[in-house]
């Protein structure tokens, strides 16, 4: 019996000593430092000759990762269907691919996950309210481009007539782990020298589930989360978001290292949409739109000229059917969040277009 | 050298692929090559597809600092400290849930056994029901109750329910009074390891003249006695009182001081002991249903109470037949301490998914994760196996 034991041990032990000598080894050699390089990460991928869109189009339909239980964000209709601000980032991008919006497979993740899920190429797409950090950014993917500029934010019981994190003091914090969120609950209460108990799920379903039921004194999470979750509760009016931002929560879709085509591609369907919103192309009138005097409207709809189309191997009239399908950027946001929305209302505040004083902005498309 | 060998063996008329030894050999050397092949290509495989994703092996992230806090630990943690200080706050949560869980597991575990034995009709049953409805629920299933419609089922921390004396239960956990060391604990504690040991030895040492001589000595009463006696009187020698309470008081959102129990770590307990028990139940049950009839009819002919024939002559010849199950039932409480994630129970495999993700190195820290299952479950065998060979009949 020992001996067996000590036969496992030793297989066990020269097992770790292979693997980590290994890694050593694997562990990029040109740049010495080393944690981050993406150079040497992209060069594989590349190498095994097929880019991601030829991927992408054999498979015939794009993987999203995302989520189903965000109100607003990523959610399931009456009819199951996935519906939410971050899927229709995703069908954008399938109807920029194939025209066809339903060409999406969803991938739930959830917030541990996601991260692998990108590092491992599991998914074409990562567009799970996930936040743009620098960490990240050099870890798990490429991040494209900012779609909601978010602050973290603070819920608690109105009854306990907090107004300010310094109110919290001692108090109990639900929050999801492997989050950006969970990070700075501990750099804000830390820095004011507060004192607080975290209790932290995997599941988001079951941090707010804790909350409601008392099990914490305060959620804390997105304010656009918050929003959304709030008005899931059984009664909405118990709760109050307290009117402190914790830190920025650049929201932004992510695509796997190692293909800059592909990084090209997810960005420009971005642009399209924040674009056709400045430009008034709605999904209603982007047929009329084509014959619209505006060259800067005919060169996006591929009525005249070509503005990278081609080069990303789209085709001319991609932005056209990505707006037929999906609509712009302010329609997805009134969809889910406008006055009128699916989900719930949330103010369009800092995520209003440029123009309007807001911090939506686009590269042009020429 | 080799082919002089060979002409040996065939030079005794059997043929070179018939015969025995030779074959055996290849099998051998072939699956060897097998085995050791597939390792290298699993280990190459592994390293190639990290390299090419970009994913880091290395453990150099061990020394940054975590960043996130943890609900639980029983060392000082903050988010200051390391990852790998953190994931040893795992590996200590794991072993507070496993060491705790397995003591309370085999206490249950006896006692439904004997009352499964029992002939009182109720117990009897009531025993059988414990035993069969638990054993055929999935654990993931029974943590979710326990943690989701029992401990969150608690009343809210403002209306806890007060217990004799201050020990408060909420859906925040069970506080209670924490003993806090004065200036004379130190010579307090050299009264209480003086006792310790004398009692060890007492309880040796007139066990064994009682078993030379007859007489009556009282081994294990006298051993209590002293136990507790030594540190009563010194107690009051050390002047000082060595211990001073700190009682939970309640604040504006929770009970601060005094000593707390989270919900999580409740249900997680919960969840696996009276899980694991209800297997253990079984076991013990298998190992002194074993032992022969005859056993029991002696020894009440003997005139031996019935607490001293469990004691004396049923459970020594049981130990046999119930440590090896035993010890599969520990590692299986053990290893499913790591479905604490799901009651957010900050366990190793808990602290490992979220160092994961803040750190973004998967293979590093499984491989971590998997080294400390490892080897506290070989640990826990190799000493269960050492126990169990003690037990073992003695062939004369």
């Amino acid at each position: 019996m020992s001996r067996k034991i000590f036969a496992l041990l030793s297989l066990f032990v020269v097992l770790s000593i292979l693997l980590t000598a290994c890694a050593q080894q694997a562990e990029c050699p040109e740049c010495t430092p080393c944690p981050e390089c993406p150079e040497e990460a992209a060069a594989p991928a590349a190498e095994e000759g097929q880019s991601r869109l030829e991927i992408v189009k054999e498979r015939g339909k794009v993987v999203c990762g995302s989520r189903t239980d965000l109100l607003g964000f990523g959610y399931l209709d009456e009819n199951g269907r996935n519906v939410g601000f971050d899927i229709d980032l995703c069908r954008a991008v399938a109807a920029a691919i194939f025209n066809d919006p339903e060409a999406v497979e969803f991938v739930p993740l959830t917030a541990a996950e996601r991260g692998p899920a990108l590092q491992t190429n599991e998914v074409d797409i990562l567009s799970r309210n996930c936040t743009w950090t620098s960490s990240r950014d050099a870890q798990w993917g490429n991040f494209t481009v900012i779609m909601f500029y978010d602050g973290q934010g603070m819920m608690v019981r109105k009854d306990s007539g907090a107004t300010k994190l310094e109110d919290l003091d001692g108090a109990t914090v639900c929050v999801t782990t492997g989050t950006t969120t969970e990070l700075n609950l501990a750099d804000n209460f830390r820095s004011r020298g507060l004192d607080f108990t975290p209790v932290t799920f995997e599941d988001t379903a079951s941090v707010y589930n804790a909350y409601e039921e008392g099990r914490c004194d305060a959620a804390t999470s997105d304010k656009s989360q918050l929003a959304a979750v709030r008005a899931g509760f059984a009664n909405p009016d118990d709760h109050v978001i307290l009117d402190v931002t914790m830190s920025k929560e650049p929201l932004t879709p992510a695509v796997p290292q190692g293909d800059d085509q592909w990084f090209d591609i997810v960005k420009t369907v971005m642009y399209v949409l924040i674009n056709a919103e400045e430009l008034g192309v709605t999904s209603q009138n982007v047929d009329e739109m084509m014959n619209s005097d505006s060259p800067e409207i005919r060169r996006m709809l591929g009525v005249e000229g070509d503005f990278g189309q081609s080069d990303l191997g789209l085709s001319k009239d991609f932005a056209a059917n990505v707006i037929r399908a999906v609509g712009n950027y302010g329609e997805i946001y009134d969809r889910y969040m406008g006055p009128n929305g699916d989900a719930f209302t949330l103010d369009r505040g800092i995520n209003k277009l440029w123009k309007d004083g807001g911090l939506i902005y686009a590269p042009p498309l020429r | 050298m080799s082919q002089e060998h060979i002409q040996v063996i065939t030079s005794s008329n059997i043929p070179l692929w018939r015969d025995e030894r030779i074959i055996k050999g290849i099998v051998q050397v072939i699956s060897a090559i097998a085995v050791i092949g597939f390792v290298a290509f699993a280990i190459g495989n592994v390293i190639n597809a990290a390299h090419e994703r970009g994913l880091s092996l290395g453990y150099d992230f061990i020394n940054q600092s975590a960043g996130f806090p943890l609900a639980e630990s029983v060392i000082p943690y903050d988010e200051s400290k390391s990852f790998g200080y953190a994931f040893l706050v795992g590996v200590l949560n794991t072993l507070r849930a496993a060491l705790v869980g397995i003591v309370a597991a085999t206490l249950l575990g006896t006692l439904a056994a004997l009352a499964r034995l029992s002939t009182n009709w109720l117990v009897n049953k009531i025993a059988s029901v414990y035993i069969e409805t638990v054993r055929n629920i999935p654990l993931l299933v029974q943590l979710f109750i326990w943690y989701f419609a029992v401990f969150q089922g608690l009343p809210d921390v403002q209306e806890s329910i007060r217990w004799p004396g201050p020990i408060f239960l909420s859906k925040r956990g069970i506080y209670m009074p924490a003993p806090v060391p004065t200036g004379t604990f130190g010579a307090w504690m050299g009264f209480v390891i003086v006792g310790l040991v004398l009692a060890i030895v007492l309880r040796i040492v007139l066990g064994r003249y009682q078993l030379q001589t007859g007489r009556t000595t009282y081994p294990v009463a006298t051993a209590f006695a002293v136990f507790f006696g030594l540190p009563l009187l010194g107690w009051f020698i050390v002047g000082q009182s060595p211990l001073t309470v700190d009682l939970p008081v309640m604040g504006k959102f929770n009970f601060t001081g005094g000593l707390r129990l989270t919900i999580e770590y409740a249900a997680l307990l919960t969840g696996l002991v009276i899980y694991t028990g209800a297997f253990i139940a079984e076991v013990v049950r298998a190992g002194i249903l074993a032992v022969n009839r005859g056993q029991f009819e002696a020894a009440r002919a003997l005139g031996l109470s019935n607490m001293q024939v469990l004691r004396l002559v049923v459970f020594p010849q049981a130990m046999r037949v119930i440590i090896p199950p035993l010890i599969s039932q520990y590692l299986n409480l053990t290893k499913n301490s790591s479905l604490a994630v799901a009651v957010g129970y900050p366990d190793l495999f808990y602290v490992g998914r979220t160092i994961i993700n803040q750190a973004g190195r998967a293979v590093p820290v499984f491989s971590m994760v998997m080294g400390v299952y490892l080897f506290t479950s070989l640990t826990t065998s190799v000493l269960m196996n050492f126990y169990n060979r003690r037990v073992q009949l003695v062939e004369r």
